[in-house]
């Protein structure tokens, strides 16, 4: 399938950036910083530095006038930052949303007074209709609201859902019924029953998650928040224990002075986390944003973050593991005929034959043996396959072909007066035990040979599973087929355990067993028998092209419809903790240095022996000072796109990635603001200098 | 060090180790219900304490229940202490007469028991009589030690038990902690310590002449002093169940300095061993309790390293002296303070080993150890006291800690944070940060509290750095509920006797509220199985983590009070006063 990738603009957009300067200065009112207590504690402290330099502008106050200013700027900067990082990361939503909306304009339908008559019909606003009504759509007209095809077919365009320009199939019954709002109708008319009122459908949905209104935390979210928040507190308790242990001390030891407000203030912000604070709502957003770029929909964050911890995963067979019809493989002849002749024959009971394995029959022996036919040849009898004969093929010049299931085959040729050929039994259970149908191939009375029928599991489909099972998940492959089959296609496919002759009560119960063992499990579904389980799942995959049931008991819907996305979606679940865990450890091992920079520089003057912990080296209490504010900024701004677009992730055992990333960001997060606040320092030197230069006569 | 230090120390942890498997097995049988070596002798025991109290063994509380009762029983605890203080002149076995205790340190004295602190605000032989030291004061000892072992039991359960709001009867935990586990090792122990010369007696004050009568300055001119006034008492009893249960408050007020209470360097080693041995033993407790000895023995390492290096700090510390010291000619490091009997290493050992646990008794004088020797007592009372810790307290610290550990690190891997199976969720997360910083956030808002209180400022026997370092000593050790004193501070001083007891209740039942809040949630989870994508928290990578973490937060906590209080006093001292 060709994709357009929906709203590829880069993040870093001219645009993108300046609509979020704007939103990013809305942020900064304490109503809506509330929900960051950490920023909003960050806000406060600045609001004291600024009083505090109103204050040194009209009074004489502790520090200098310049360096409260300073300060207080750059504290400003730091909440705004915040915002700007957190603005950023909406704002490519809401263009995508925009674009949502316009598809929702102004849609009028042709409500039905009942559902068999196509003929009466009013003409309504879409935001009349309501669950259970019926409506006409013929081809050109957009579908007014979610709901179900009750009768007819049509191929409809989900582009503006989707973002697939490649039209879909639509039709009632089954598991392609269902239909989304603000899709297209581009041929055939169709009924369709509206299943959701307006307000609640998809698009209106999807409109909301996009534009991250209905954003809530996510418990991890809300657990990491406990810790920052406890952090914080603590931080605010260690300033404010600095007060009067500072006065005490600048008084016994009869030099310098208690450490002013402003210090204070700047130490605050400096130790509390705010590198991650300022990028928490950032990291979950973006987060949601790439599993749309996927084309994936979560219905809410917990569900992304839940595919993380995935232990189990559940995929239908067909069309995840294998494509999903069976392909002719091999002819196998009884004992005493050639290869080709089984094939001449299979070639003429499938001439007529218009199924995805009847044509793979006809593609094989033409690939075989260069045996071309189309069409039905002329003067044959075509016999389809019907319920009582289990048989179909053709006759031609007044012998039949016929190809099906051996007893069926061995009746047909009985009663034309045909034997049993010694080696049928062994070659049919030959085929069925490596996980394939025979097909039993005859020729009038004569059975010729059988013909292999596999499943086809899908290229590449064993390294994902390995990658799956190296991150810890295991794979329960659900299918219909018998247990011998099943365990040779599993065995094929390398999936970890299988369900054989599933039924939909089956796939619940194995569900509810691995929940009780405490193990998370995610499942993929499209039909409507797959709702209940979906319901139960603790992550629920819903294929676009399902039903509307299976659709409203997952959490989660790919557009794509293609199964094998939930390793994207575990990845990107994944990716959300890591991100997350990372900055923090990184917020928290940058405090040393910060503490190295401030506390010599503000108790030096009390105590200056204390000047031996400037490790550093920075040039002056106020150079280090500030250093330390500026780099407690500048650090966010940097690590956006990390936040973004989410720590690097490879699947690896979980103690070697914990090594890893302790390394990376803990390790990292001690030494690179050493590294950072002395070359701020060296800068601010050269700046001071120049300035002095300038001024001095 | 030289041969016989390293000797000592290594057999006292040769001992402790060979100690820990069959007590930890012991106490994990006693708090499961079954039957041990002691059972014939005290089911009856156990029987009739629950036929008098009407509680039905077999009934068990969620959380809330656990909780009530822990807190009622110790507020019980505490208003009886609180009486018998303020009641001590109408009592018997008080051979000397001596007064009521004034509310306000009766207040303190009763906290502090009650909570596993034993701060002492009075001098044990000049303020409290024989039925005082006994029957208030010893009972509490062993009572608030089974009260924070019960607590650690209940979360222990918290992580063992599946879908379940129960997690224990704390009458029966109390009780059987005090039968079975704290009373027949107290018994062993006193009569070891006996046979060392630590005196048992009811006998009356003994005077004795001096060989050499000496002249002192007193307020009204000068006196020759010709006797001197030995105290006597049932000293044994108590010293035992003193270090064995973390309690830490001495019969006299040198506490273990002194020659009745610590004779020989071999009581010294008892004594040592004795407050190690619970909390060290718990680990293994934990492990066999939540199915899996290596997650113990994890713990039990930390604690180890952070023992080991606190001990080789202080040591250093003491033997390098100062430069005043050295300036006077005095080698042979620092021993102002300490006891000749014992020396550096083994002195250095006991404060190691006094504060890491919370029993705060100490067998040299801690305002005089050298700055930074002063520091290391100080951090590891500020670290939360989780090198083995108090009995009980110490492991729910380090569970605590373990479960941030653990959340930080399982989002670094990509998964909802777990601990031995149970999901870490935003009530752990709470509870472990009350947990973790409850008692920091005392010494932090206290501290300042006092600084800005000329009163209190005033109290200091040293100005400068070091009478900061007093002032921050004192609430940490209250806080932490250790209960050692850096000395030189007047802690009789309403001022601290009242902050002191506030401190030390929230220290104290804050976190075993908090605590038992997370058991009993844990309780409920259902059991998560380990797969290749769960961090093991048994192995290298997770523990040198856990020390990260609580190093880490204890030092983001407490840098800049450490660098007014020690570092500056040890920088300033370099250079000379």
């Amino acid at each position: 399938m060709a994709h357009r990738q929906p709203a590829s603009a880069s993040i870093f957009a001219p645009g993108l950036l300046l609509d979020a300067l704007a939103e990013s200065l809305k942020k900064l009112d304490p109503r809506l910083l509330w929900r960051n207590p950490v920023m909003l504690a960050v806000e406060i402290a600045s609001a004291a530095t600024l009083a505090a330099f109103g204050y040194s502008l009209i009074g004489t106050a502790a520090e200098p006038a310049w360096f409260t200013g300073t300060v207080s700027a750059w504290l400003w900067l730091t909440v705004l930052f915040s915002t700007f990082a957190e603005a950023l990361a909406e704002g490519r939503g809401k263009a995508r949303a925009a674009s949502l909306r316009q598809a929702r304009t102004a849609v009028t339908a042709k409500r039905l007074a009942a559902p068999d008559r196509v003929d009466a019909y009013t003409v309504v606003g879409a935001e009349a209709l309501r669950r259970g009504d019926y409506i006409l759509v013929e081809p050109g007209e957009l579908i007014a609201g979610d709901g179900e095809v009750t009768a007819g077919a049509a191929l409809v365009n989900e582009a503006p859902v989707t973002g697939e320009s490649a039209p879909v199939v639509r039709e009632s019954g089954g598991d392609r019924s269902a239909v989304t709002g603000g899709t297209t109708v581009i041929a055939n008319t169709i009924v369709v029953r509206i299943t959701v009122n307006p307000g609640e459908t998809f698009l209106d949905r999807m409109i909301t998650l996009i534009e991250g209104a209905q954003r809530r935390k996510t418990p991890n979210e809300t657990a990491l928040e406990v810790l920052l928040i406890s952090l914080t507190l603590v931080f605010l308790l260690v300033c404010v224990n600095l007060g009067p242990l500072s006065a005490y001390s600048a008084a016994a030891s009869g030099q310098g002075r208690p450490v002013t407000l402003t210090v204070l203030a700047a130490l605050f912000v400096c130790l509390a986390p705010t590198t991650i604070a300022a990028l928490l709502p950032a990291i979950g957003i973006a987060g949601m944003d790439r599993l749309f770029r996927k084309n994936v929909i979560a219905l809410s964050g917990r569900a992304i973050e839940a595919a993380g911890d995935v232990n189990v995963l559940l995929l239908d067979k067909t069309g995840t593991i294998t494509h999903g019809n069976r392909e002719a493989v091999a002819f196998v002849p009884m004992a005493g005929q050639a290869e080709e002749e089984v094939a001449r024959a299979a070639l003429m009971a499938s001439l007529a034959d218009e199924t995805p394995e009847g044509r793979s029959v006809v593609g094989l022996a033409q690939q075989c043996f260069g045996l071309a036919a189309s069409g039905t040849p002329e003067g044959a009898t075509v016999v389809p396959f019907s319920a009582a004969t289990r048989l179909s093929g053709l006759d031609l010049d007044g012998m039949p072909y016929r190809k099906g299931a051996a007893d069926a085959v061995v009746a047909f040729a009985g009663g034309l007066g045909g034997s049993v050929p010694r080696d049928l039994d062994n070659k049919v259970a030959a085929i069925a035990h490596a996980g394939a149908t025979p097909l039993v191939v005859c020729r009038g009375p004569e059975i010729l040979g059988a013909v292999n029928l596999k499943d086809i599991v899908k290229s590449g489909i064993q390294e994902r599973f390995r990658k799956l099972g190296s991150m810890g998940i295991k794979t329960v492959m659900i299918t219909g087929d018998n247990p011998l089959t099943a365990a040779a296609i599993a065995a094929e496919a390398e999936v970890d355990d299988f369900l054989a002759e599933a039924r939909p009560e089956d796939k619940l119960r194995l569900i509810k067993e691995h929940q009780e063992a405490g193990l998370m499990v995610a499942m993929t579904g499209d039909g409507t028998n797959d709702a209940p389980a979906l319901a139960q799942a603790d992550v629920a995959v819903a294929m676009n092209t399902g039903t509307q049931a299976a659709r409203e008991a997952a959490n989660i819907i790919d557009l794509d419809s293609n199964p094998t996305k939930l390793l994207d979606i575990v990845e990107i679940g994944k990716q959300i903790l890591m991100t997350r865990g990372n900055l923090t450890t990184f917020s928290i091992a940058n405090d040393i240095a910060k503490y190295f920079a401030i506390v010599p520089a503000s108790l030096a003057a009390i105590y200056p022996q204390l000047g031996a912990l400037n490790v550093m080296g920075l040039a002056s209490p106020r150079s280090a000072i500030l250093s330390a504010v500026i780099f407690n900024a500048l650090i966010i701004p940097l690590l956006v796109p990390l936040a973004l677009k989410g720590t690097g992730f490879k699947p690896m055992p979980a103690e070697r990635l914990l090594i890893r990333n302790l390394l990376l960001y803990g390790v990292g997060g001690m030494v690179a603001p050493f590294v950072g606040i002395k070359a701020i320092d060296l800068g601010l030197g050269l700046l001071l200098h120049f300035l002095q230069g300038t001024v001095a006569p | 060090m030289d041969l016989l230090a390293w000797l000592q120390t290594g057999l006292l942890f040769g001992v402790l180790l060979l100690a820990i498997k069959p007590l930890g097995a012991y106490m994990a049988k006693v708090y499961g219900g079954q039957r041990t070596l002691l059972s014939p002798l005290l089911i009856p025991c156990e029987q009739l304490l629950y036929r008098v109290g009407g509680v039905d063994a077999d009934e068990e509380m969620g959380w809330q229940q656990y909780a009530v009762a822990m807190l009622l029983f110790n507020l019980a605890g505490l208003a009886m202490l609180f009486t018998l203080l303020c009641l001590q002149h109408l009592l018997p076995l008080n051979p000397r007469n001596l007064p009521p205790f004034t509310w306000q340190l009766a207040f303190n004295t009763a906290a502090s028991f009650v909570t596993n602190t034993n701060w002492q605000a009075y001098g044990g032989e000049t303020a409290a009589s024989y039925f005082i030291q006994m029957a208030g004061l010893t009972v509490q000892n062993f009572v608030a030690a089974a009260s924070g072992m019960a607590v650690a039991i209940a979360l222990i359960r918290g992580f063992a038990r599946r879908r379940t709001a129960l997690i224990g009867n704390f009458w029966v935990d109390v009780s059987r902690g005090v039968l079975y586990i704290l009373l027949p090792i107290s018994l062993l122990a006193a009569l070891a310590l006996v046979s060392q010369g630590v005196i048992q007696n009811f006998a009356p004050y003994r005077s004795v002449p001096l060989l050499q009568p000496s002249a002192v300055d007193t307020p009204l001119g000068q006196a020759t002093v010709t006797e001197a006034i030995l105290p006597m008492g049932p000293v044994a009893s108590q010293e035992a169940i003193k270090m064995l249960g973390t309690n830490g408050g001495g019969f006299f007020n040198a506490n273990s300095t002194h020659p009745f209470e610590n004779p020989t360097p071999l009581s010294h080693f008892l004594e040592i061993l004795l407050m190690l041995l619970i909390p060290a033993a718990f680990t293994h407790t934990f492990g066999l309790m939540v199915g899996n000895s290596r997650q113990g023995w994890t713990l039990l390492t930390i604690m180890l390293l952070l023992l080991a290096t606190a001990f080789l700090l202080l040591y250093r510390a003491e033997v390098a002296g100062t430069a005043p010291l050295a300036r006077a000619g005095i080698a042979g490091g620092n021993m102002e303070g300490k006891e000749i009997r014992f020396g550096l290493a083994a002195t250095s050992l006991f404060e190691a080993a006094t504060t890491a646990t919370s029993c705060g008794a100490v067998a040299a004088m801690h305002d005089s150890l050298t700055p930074l020797g002063g520091l290391v007592p100080l951090s590891l009372m500020l670290l939360g006291e989780v090198a083995f810790g108090g009995v009980g307290a110490g492991l729910s610290t380090m569970l605590a800690f373990a479960v941030i550990a653990v959340f930080i690190a399982g989002l670094m891997i990509g998964r909802t944070p777990e601990y031995l199976g149970k999901k870490i969720e935003v009530l752990e997360m709470w509870m472990a940060m009350v947990v973790v910083l409850a008692a920091g956030i005392v010494v932090l808002a206290f501290s300042a509290l006092a600084m800005a209180t000329p009163s209190a400022v005033a109290a200091t026997a040293n100005g400068g750095a070091h009478g900061l370092s007093e002032i921050l000593y004192a609430f940490a050790s209250m806080a932490n509920n250790n209960g050692s004193a850096f000395a030189g501070l007047n802690a009789g001083l309403d001022f601290y006797a009242l902050l002191g007891a506030v401190a030390m209740l929230i220290g104290r039942f804050v976190p075993a509220v908090a605590m038992l809040a997370m058991a009993g949630s844990l309780a409920a989870k259902k059991y998560v199985p380990p797969s290749l994508g769960t961090l093991p928290t048994d192995k290298a990578p997770f523990a040198l983590w856990l020390v990260l973490v609580i190093l880490i937060v204890g030092a983001l906590s407490f840098f800049p009070a450490l660098a007014l209080g020690p570092i500056a006093d040890h920088l300033t001292t370099v250079g000379g006063r």
